[in-house]
């Protein structure tokens, strides 16, 4: 902190600013690799191979590297990026042209601004002090991004209500409902594991997502601890997403295409982007919560040192975790069909909402429990 | 001029803003995106008050779930642009503006003016003392979540009771209203 | 009649239904499809292997005189449902000693393969054998003009046929005899 008071206030500006175009080239790398990823997998397990004729001109002649990054499709990001740029700009006369135009930005940004108080990592000091790696370690984190991503219906719903035509004004009025309805099963499935990281004995500050992460340090995950809430959250995750069996929002054969229908170009681009980004943030919250973070395995001390090599160790585990769950994110929506609108809210509200709240009595009366012999 | 007046000046600004704008906008869904913009300009201006917990809540709550539910009624009632009213009661709502305006800065000016600076506890917020807080002797006001918590299942445990209460009651009552009731003769 | 059996459907176990053992078993079987042999065929480099009774594109023959069979019957034409075949018919110019016994060649002879349904009736129709729907299945174009094949293209495209009834050669061997009816 004295390093922080020694400085320009331009200067820590410039530095956070700096740091946020990392984070955000980070989320948005990751995303656009999400989309490749999504068509790879769907390729394999449909027995079919992806994309794969997409390389760069000179990378092509290297023996061996080439056509084996060319097979893995792993230019393929940057020519659907260059595509959604080049394309025609086509907007429907029919639309509200503030919203409709609107509508992209305000899905990305709450996407986006999640990941700020994301912790991903920590930082040894010569003093033997952890720093964890995030752009704001806010007290109250979870809630940060609970509350924000909660922001990002907005675009939906503007997107479906200013292309003024039926399908996508059904997915924008589906996906809020949906997205009201597993925001409270979402909270309530949280809440134990505050509880338990809570208890006391354990010296904790309220909701930090640090000191869930420092919680599961040496000891059990919490999603072996607590495996209802790592389900029900993991479902209302889903469901947030506006992945399959979920995608309620946009599900193309009885929607065209849902709330995008009128999107074209970039503006559809963005949309794609928000919606991959959200699916890497909230594979990234669940490692740090359920999964542990940035520490190795359940009751093992992380193998790697406490210096910088094991900072770098420890993201690069992180991101690994992340990458597992984002390729289950692809997995499952390969693999189940999509619920029927009336199946999605009585899942919602009459079977996870009361099963959030029996999950959290159970805890409470089981936290209350264990610590008797404390008081 | 620091940084942290500059952001009360754009945040303050765009909360009035969104509010008079949400109050003069036609269209019932701008009003309710105007009325979103000044909630989250609120959030804001907590934020710069250190009061993180509030400004998350008033996201959370307002900005994220309450208007949410405004925009999807607007929008599954379909109401369209406001047509102009008749000119009595347009004359009447903007005289009533007018009075509850002026009543609202004369006080806000008298109470300005009256108030003493006080600058005994400019320091800071006195920071939250754990052993105070599970006797439940002299809460004091701090920003953190854990005083928020047991300020409200302590001191204001009644009041919170009784705003829950009132809340399901008036759910109820909603479910009453809108359920069309079928007699049991008629259904068999 | 067969006796019709109505199964009862068992009432769902507590597992069934919170389809998670569902599910789990769904994600079982697509993870072990990833690791199985790809399907996809590399088009451009590698072509899928055409059976012997494929119907390609329509295409004139040849006999394996080198001469044209078509006599510009106009069978075809009628035949044809989307209408995709005209044929302007002409007269075999004379000194062609191989065909003097014929009467009528086509002068002109066109496929529009926009409209062609490649259902195969031109051939099944053609008292001549002189239209064969070949294995030749990519047919492109930039302009509908381009797409229409006209009686140049048509031969390019059918070749040579092997036939083994010499219909004209026996026609012309009978004419000679005087017997020809």
């Amino acid at each position: 902190m004295e390093l922080w008071n020694s400085l320009e206030l331009w200067q820590i500006v410039a530095i956070k600013v700096m740091f946020s175009l990392m984070m955000i080239g980070a989320v948005m790398t990751m995303a656009g690799y999400s989309v490749l990823a999504e068509r790879k997998v769907s390729a394999w397990m449909q027995g079919r191979v992806g994309p794969n004729r997409t390389v760069l001109p000179f990378i092509e002649h290297i023996p061996l590297i080439g056509p084996f990054l060319k097979g893995l499709g792993i230019f393929q990001p940057l020519a659907d990026g260059l595509k959604f740029l080049f394309k025609e700009e086509i907007v429907p006369g029919h639309v509200n042209k503030v919203y409709y135009y609107l509508a992209p930005i305000i899905a990305l940004v709450p996407a986006l601004t999640t990941m700020t108080v994301l912790p991903f990592g920590e930082f040894f000091t010569d003093t033997g002090d952890r720093i964890p790696l995030m752009l704001a370690d806010l007290e109250v984190g979870i809630l940060f991004i609970l509350a924000v991503s909660s922001l990002g219906v907005y675009g939906i719903v503007l997107a479906g209500w200013s292309s003024n035509s039926k399908y996508p004004f059904l997915g924008g009025i589906r996906s809020s409902a949906q997205m009201i309805s597993y925001e409270l099963a979402m909270g309530l499935s949280l809440l134990p594991i505050f509880l338990w990281v809570s208890k006391p004995g354990i010296d904790v500050a309220a909701l930090s997502l640090v000191e869930i992460v420092h919680s599961q340090n040496q000891s059990m995950w919490l999603v072996f601890v607590q495996p209802l809430s790592a389900l029900i959250f993991m479902i209302a995750l889903f469901a947030e997403t506006n992945r399959l069996p979920f995608d309620m929002p946009e599900s193309e054969t009885d929607l065209v295409g849902g709330f995008h229908t009128e999107y074209g170009s970039f503006k559809f681009g963005i949309f794609f982007v928000a919606e991959y980004a959200h699916i890497v943030i909230g594979s990234a919250i669940f490692t740090t919560i359920f999964l542990g973070g940035w520490h190795f395995l359940p009751w093992m001390a992380d193998p790697w040192p406490s210096t910088w090599i094991g900072s770098i160790l420890g993201v690069v585990w992180f991101l690994a975790k992340t990458i597992g769950l984002i390729f289950f994110f692809i997995w499952v929506r390969w693999t189940l069909p999509r619920f029927r609108y009336d199946q999605v809210m009585s899942l919602g509200w009459t079977k996870l909402l009361p099963l959030a709240l029996v999950n959290l009595l159970f805890y409470v009366i089981l936290v209350t429990w264990l610590d008797q012999p404390a008081s | 001029m620091n940084l942290i007046d500059f952001l009360f000046l754009v945040f303050a600004t765009l909360s009035v803003g969104g509010g008079l704008l949400m109050i003069f906008s036609r269209h019932p869904v701008s009003a309710a995106l105007f009325m979103i913009v000044s909630m989250v300009s609120v959030a804001g201006l907590f934020v710069l008050l250190e009061s993180f917990f509030l400004a998350i809540l008033q996201v959370l709550v307002y900005a994220g779930a309450v208007m949410v539910l405004f925009l999807f009624i607007i929008m599954l009632l379909d109401v369209g642009p406001e047509g102009a009213k008749s000119s009595k009661i347009k004359l009447l709502s903007g005289l009533a503006g007018i009075v509850c305006f002026g009543i609202l800065v004369v006080f806000s000016l008298i109470l300005v003016l009256n108030s003493v600076p006080d600058c005994s506890s400019c320091a800071g917020w006195p920071s939250l003392d754990d052993r105070n807080l599970v006797l439940g002797e002299s809460l004091v006001f701090s920003t953190s979540v854990k005083s928020f918590g047991f300020g409200l299942f302590s001191k204001y445990m009644l009041p919170i009771q009784v705003a829950g209460f009132l809340l399901l009651a008036a759910m109820v009552g909603v479910i009453i209203l809108s359920k069309k009731f079928v007699r049991e003769s008629s259904l068999s | 009649m067969a006796k019709t059996v109505v199964l009862e459907r068992k009432p769902l176990s507590l597992s069934e239904r919170t389809y998670l053992p569902q599910i789990a078993t769904g994600l079982k079987t697509t993870f072990s499809t990833m690791f199985k042999k790809k399907v996809t065929l590399q088009y451009p480099e590698e072509r899928p292997v055409i059976p012997q009774n494929y119907r390609g594109v329509p295409t004139l023959v040849k006999d394996p005189n080198n001469r044209e069979k078509c006599v510009s019957c106009q069978l075809c034409e009628f035949v044809c449902p989307p209408k995709a075949i005209r044929i302007t018919p002409g007269e075999v110019p004379e000194g062609e000693a191989d065909r003097e016994h014929v009467e009528k060649a086509p002068k002109e002879f066109e496929i529009n393969m926009l409209r062609c349904i490649y259902c195969g009736y031109c051939q099944e129709v053609c008292p001549e054998e002189a239209i064969f729907l070949q294995q030749e299945y990519s047919s492109s174009g930039y302009s509908r003009e381009e797409m229409i094949n006209n009686k140049e293209k048509l031969y390019e495209l059918g070749g040579v046929v092997p036939d083994q009834h010499y219909k004209w050669d026996k026609k012309k061997k009978a004419e000679q005899e005087g017997n020809s009816h």
